[in-house]
């Protein structure tokens, strides 16, 4: 064979290696999303397909476009997960995870994937599971109970408003949360890495959902790699669900806080002192 | 309608084109496009560079696409992230993307009208007269012709595509440019397109794995019988406004579209009349198996049978009249039972007999002249051994139901074909892509200008590197 037949040969057979083969995982996993099972070997093959570019052939967040966005892909090998279900700390659920994947996450460069059929998700998850040895030992963790969603009144918002500034949310997520508060250039993640707060002004969702539920539990889970702490422990769930009424008329949508809140604030912006240092009160 | 290998493939083209002009009983011999073009197939590396995506995330094998790839497009190019306004992007960031296929590729046909001694005039091809059969080759290396697509958002929710396309000879044409605003009044079943676009098929032709001169169009896209005066084809772009919509992970999907009747060729050159083209399809998941979708879809059109005339007779652009209708209805499906995918179509087709006879609509039909119908239909194949490595198969037939002309041998006309490929990406990242492209296809059409008995092959060996950036 001449040299460049030779060549061309082992190109191909490398090609169809990595096509059959991609990267190697370390064990086999299973997920678990009702009554879909996901495996491995699928997983793989989908990975390459879908995520390779971003999180890396091992799972590290160090794919080729990873110099290129901001903020950087999740690293799988650390098994450290924003949106989670569970309490601060814990592995997040196999359902966790395949929500994450289905809905993406606004604002970055991780799309919803909602148009994959459910098993192709799943068993994208057995997969990204064998990057970190944290599943092989633990567990998830339990899921938190989501206590019944109060009506919202102006109260309930002026309520989340002073919570808003009494837990020092505008530090991080700015007064009006535009995610320029004082702290917010001073913030990294878990890599030390550069990371941004919120900003409630620019995006439709928020970045583990879209619906009050998912606010709530961001609160209480907190979100773990990055500085969004838990408030279980600070804040008790009517104060949670105030919170929760009051971001909701931050966001650059129509939202049933926002027309409250409007109609509140037409006889009764006087009375409201600016979010800040020594401010926030009614 | 881009012809992407038209230029090195037209000289024998026409001539198996023309071996199917009228036959020597005078009676209509259906033609059918072979060997005469294949089209442009899109895929755009600029999406890939703007969101940071492999080409395997949203094609099967590019330039088809998959379930996400669709629901990206449905979105009006859109990752719907709120980060799809050109406003979050680097400055530096220009959406254009080029491509370009060098090739080798022969071209062969059987019975063709030529001259008994070469360089000796006796032979009239649309007839046969003075002619004798012979079978013709050519082959050597070549050059497609060129996209230039630039495509994007101009806004979050108004995309935009212009896509100056050029022969291998740099001849330049728009093949697609057109403003989508998109989720109109925030809901994803109202998005208006406005412009030249691609009609809304299921089985695109913009987008699928064949090259070559023979097998690079569906002939049940463009069959039109032998001496129809119809220029449309389902495969063509056309000029109008597009209504669609589509579910949230658009495995439901609806299509309205008017447009003009010329074909998508610009300046008003037909009639003022329209067509209209609508579609639907729903996908279900099917767990292992994959995404499969089923879809139906019927083009109603009209073309004019003549128009007003000057100097001597010379046709006045735009002022085409005496309309007679056409249709095209049918199924099709994209089907995946894990890494095997099948793609059928079948399609019923009518033309008016006017338009079926090319007579004006205030002349004088033929004696037996009717409305000439067919049915044509596909079976497509394509195994993923990887996303870089794509074996791919299409056996494709047309059968005439109702010659133009009654009494008119029932089978002439009738086509049969055959392709086979196999594509290899070694370079397929978010920035651009490689292909090697190797197919094999065949034609066989029934009848020739010597006889209606005659089987007349067409086939096309390509291998080409197929390559955008």
């Amino acid at each position: 064979m001449r040299p460049i037949i030779r060549r061309m040969a082992r190109m191909a057979a490398l090609s169809v290696l990595l096509g059959a083969g991609g990267t190697t995982a370390g064990w086999a996993q299973e997920s678990q999303v009702g009554s879909i099972t996901g495996h491995t070997d699928a997983g793989k093959k989908l990975y390459r397909r879908y995520c390779i570019g971003c999180h890396g052939p091992s799972g590290d967040g160090a794919g080729e476009n990873a110099p290129w966005i901001d903020p950087k892909p999740r690293d799988f090998t650390l098994a450290v997960f924003k949106c989670r279900s569970t309490p601060s700390g814990a592995l997040p659920t196999d359902e966790d995870l395949f929500n994450a994947i289905t809905r993406g996450f606004v604002t970055t460069y991780m799309p919803q994937w909602r148009p994959l059929t459910a098993q192709n998700r799943t068993d994208l998850i057995a997969y990204i599971k064998t990057f970190s040895p944290k599943w092989r030992s633990g567990k998830p963790g339990t899921p938190i109970a989501i206590p019944a969603e109060p009506a919202p009144t102006a109260e309930s918002i002026l309520r989340g408003r002073q919570l808003f500034q009494r837990m020092e949310c505008w530090k991080c997520h700015g007064p009006a949360g535009h995610g320029d508060g004082p702290s917010a250039a001073t913030l990294t993640d878990n890599k030390d890495l550069p990371i941004r707060p919120y900003d409630f002004s620019t995006g439709t969702r928020f970045m583990c959902g879209a619906t009050n539920q998912d606010l709530y539990r961001i609160f209480m889970t907190g979100l773990d790699g990055s500085p969004m702490p838990s408030f279980a422990d600070q804040l008790k769930p009517a104060e949670a669900w105030d919170l929760v009424h009051f971001l909701r008329t931050l966001q650059p949508i129509e939202t049933r806080e926002a027309a409250i809140w409007r109609d509140w604030l037409n006889t009764h912006a006087r009375e409201l002192k600016p979010i800040g240092p020594g401010g926030g009160g009614r | 309608m881009v012809r992407r290998f038209l230029k090195a493939a037209a000289p024998l083209a026409m001539l198996v084109c023309a071996a199917m002009a009228p036959n020597p009983g005078g009676s209509t011999v259906a033609a059918t496009y072979t060997a005469a073009y294949a089209t442009y197939t899109h895929r755009i590396p600029s999406f890939a560079r703007k969101y940071n995506l492999p080409c395997s995330a949203c094609h099967t094998a590019w330039p088809e696409l998959n379930a996400f790839g669709q629901a990206f497009r449905d979105n009006g190019y859109q990752m719907m992230n709120d980060r799809d306004s050109p406003i979050w992007q680097n400055p530096s960031y220009i959406p254009v993307t080029f491509r370009v296929t060098p090739n080798w590729h022969r071209e062969g046909a059987t019975k063709q009208p030529v001259d008994p001694t070469p360089g000796v005039p006796s032979c009239v091809s649309a007839t046969g007269v003075g002619c004798v059969p012979r079978t013709l080759m050519q082959s050597g290396f070549d050059l497609s012709g060129m996209d230039l697509w630039t495509a994007g958002t101009i806004y979050k929710n108004i995309s935009f595509v212009l896509l100056p396309s050029a022969d291998a000879n740099a001849s330049f044409h728009f093949e697609a440019a057109f403003v989508r605003f998109d989720n109109l009044a925030d809901n994803r079943w109202v998005n208006l397109k406005v412009g030249k676009f691609e009609l809304d098929n299921l089985i695109s032709e913009k987008r699928f794995l064949f090259l070559s001169g023979n097998g690079g169009v569906y002939q049940s896209y463009h069959f039109l019988p032998a001496g129809d005066a119809n220029d449309f084809g389902l495969g063509d772009n056309q000029i109008g406004a597009e209504l669609s919509g589509h579910s949230q992970n658009s495995y439901t999907r609806y299509g309205v579209a008017l447009l003009s009747t010329s074909s998508g060729n610009p300046g008003l050159v037909s009639s003022n009349a329209y067509d209209t083209y609508l579609t639907f399809s729903h996908a279900i998941d099917a767990g292992k198996l994959g995404v499969e979708r089923l879809g139906v879809y019927a083009y109603l059109g009209r073309r004019p049978t003549y128009f007003q005339t000057t100097d001597s007779g010379a046709a006045i652009p735009g002022t085409g009249t005496g309309n007679k209708p056409f249709y095209r209805v049918g199924l099709s499906g994209d089907f995946f039972f894990g890494d095997f995918e099948l793609l059928p179509l079948v399609m019923h087709a009518s033309d008016d007999k006017y338009l079926a006879n090319a007579t004006p609509s205030n002349g004088t039909l033929p004696a037996g002249a009717q409305a000439a119908t067919w049915n044509a239909g596909f079976l497509e194949a394509h195994y993923y051994v990887s996303p870089q490595l794509v074996f791919t198969g299409r056996f494709e037939t047309v059968r005439m139901a109702q010659q133009a002309i009654s009494g008119t041998q029932k089978n002439l006309g009738d086509v049969d074909a055959f392709s086979g490929g196999v594509r290899w990406y070694p370079i397929m990242f978010s920035r651009a892509g490689l292909s090697w492209h190797t197919e094999i296809s065949a034609v066989r059409m029934q009848g020739s200008v010597f006889a209606g008995s005659d089987r007349v092959w067409a086939t096309s060996v390509f291998s080409g590197l197929d390559f955008d950036f």
